[in-house]
């Protein structure tokens, strides 16, 4: 026991680990109101509103008061603005008419403050599966709104976004992440298009194994996400970190071309990854190579996934 | 889905709204508003059906220990009775605190 004292004391990122405050296990309300500075955020359009999806108790599902989104506005490092919190655990996070136009409004509301001159940048806190299917069209809509909301404010002020948990951010929602001015990501954290379940329904198992938790975190996974040059921050689960990342990311300000812009970049990136055994191995991109399993964030390329890889193709 | 009404008479006051839980697997949300009528009004909408006996129980027991008026709106995606209970107990603690900017406990 005394040895594993003195090795935790005299490692930084363990001592992290230890005494960090977890953002995942908090809810979509808690999450916005502590990414905010303490005391100034205040809610719009909460649970006491009851706008909530008039589409779900037909079907014979269970509404939510605030449809899964939270919208809180309040100070960030003393400057103004609002943060949009998806609740994961409410119907996988997904975006329906109601919840889709709570995020649209609070960005358009936000992009006409700017150009009044009152900037406030916006940060999206994504735990979402994307389009609520139960909505149909009206999910795919709600979508599209948010995304030409975004694109109205972040050529004037930041807008964050933020995938924290394992849900991550998956479908239409994860173009609003690509989207976004700057991505900060946890290792728990996942972001991509189709979810791997889709993928193996669609192209079948040997195309991506949605049992292979490994092999989803290693292609999906906030590490890999960073390393690809996807995200912009690679943070512990913790509240403070998070937290720090976000003003961080905010007051970089708004870039000459965002990331969604710089499409030679990403084409670069996808012929250098996509090739042969080299699989995530990113040394075409300037990234130091894979540490070996275990080893560190890159563990992505575990032994079994790879090998399991290399028997398919 | 199953939508259930009931009423208890009630004596006991609270200080404060409250909205505790999600409608998540296993748990439910609460909305909870202080009234002025000596009475409990609750509305459970459950995904599952056909346990009406069971929700009666678990709300005669809560209301009987505490009689606080008001309007409850339970919003249930599958809990099991003992979460049903310590929601219950959670709106009456988070009533009880001073509205906080928040104005919710989870």
């Amino acid at each position: 026991m005394s040895d594993l004292s003195v090795s935790v004391a005299e490692r930084p990122e363990l001592q992290a680990l230890w005494h960090r405050r977890s953002f995942l296990e908090l809810d979509a309300r808690a999450r916005a109101f502590c990414v905010l500075d303490e005391g100034t955020g205040s809610e719009y359009c909460g649970p006491f509103d009851r706008i909530e999806s008039p589409w779900l108790e037909p079907q014979g599902l269970v509404p939510q008061a605030d449809d899964g989104v939270v919208v809180v506005k309040g100070l960030l490092a003393g400057e103004p603005c609002v943060v949009i919190g998806v609740e994961g655990a409410f119907q996988g996070g997904s975006i329906g008419e109601v919840s889709g136009a709570k995020a649209t409004c609070a960005l358009q509301l936000a992009a006409r403050d700017a150009r009044a001159g009152r900037p406030i940048s916006a940060v999206l806190l994504l735990e979402t599966g994307g389009v609520r299917l139960q909505e149909g069209t009206l999910g795919l809509n709600a979508v599209a709104e948010i995304l030409s909301a975004l694109l109205e404010l972040r050529s004037m002020r930041p807008v964050i976004g933020v995938a924290a948990g394992p849900l991550g951010s998956y479908g239409g929602m994860s173009i609003v992440a690509g989207l976004c001015t700057r991505m900060v990501l946890t290792r728990e954290g996942r972001l991509g298009f189709n979810g791997a379940q889709v993928i193996e329904s669609e192209a079948g198992v040997a195309e991506f194994d949605s049992s292979d938790r490994a092999l989803i975190w290693s292609v999906n996974g906030g590490a890999q996400r960073y390393a690809t040059g996807l995200a912009d921050a690679l943070v512990l689960d913790d509240v403070p970190a998070v937290r720090r990342a976000v003003i961080t990311a905010v007051a970089a300000g708004v870039p000459e071309h965002h990331r969604s812009e710089e499409l030679g970049v990403l084409a670069a990136r996808l012929s250098a990854g996509d090739g042969g055994q080299a699989r995530f191995s990113l040394t075409g991109l300037g990234i130091p190579p894979a540490p070996g399993p275990g080893q560190g964030p890159l563990a992505a390329s575990h032994p079994g996934a790879a090998q399991q890889r290399g028997a398919q193709s | 889905m199953q939508t259930l009404n009931l009423e208890y008479h009630a004596t006991g006051s609270a200080a404060g709204r409250a909205h505790v839980g999600v409608v998540g697997s296993g748990d439910l949300e609460i909305l909870f508003e202080p009234g002025t009528d000596p009475t409990a009004s609750v509305r459970v909408r459950t995904t599952v059906d056909g346990f009406d006996v069971v929700w009666r129980r678990v709300l005669d027991a809560f209301f009987a220990h505490h009689p606080v008026a008001g309007r409850y709106e339970l919003n249930d995606f599958g809990a099991t009775p003992g979460i049903v209970s310590l929601r219950l107990l959670q709106v009456l603690e988070t009533s009880r605190r001073p509205a906080g900017p928040e104005g919710s406990g989870q």
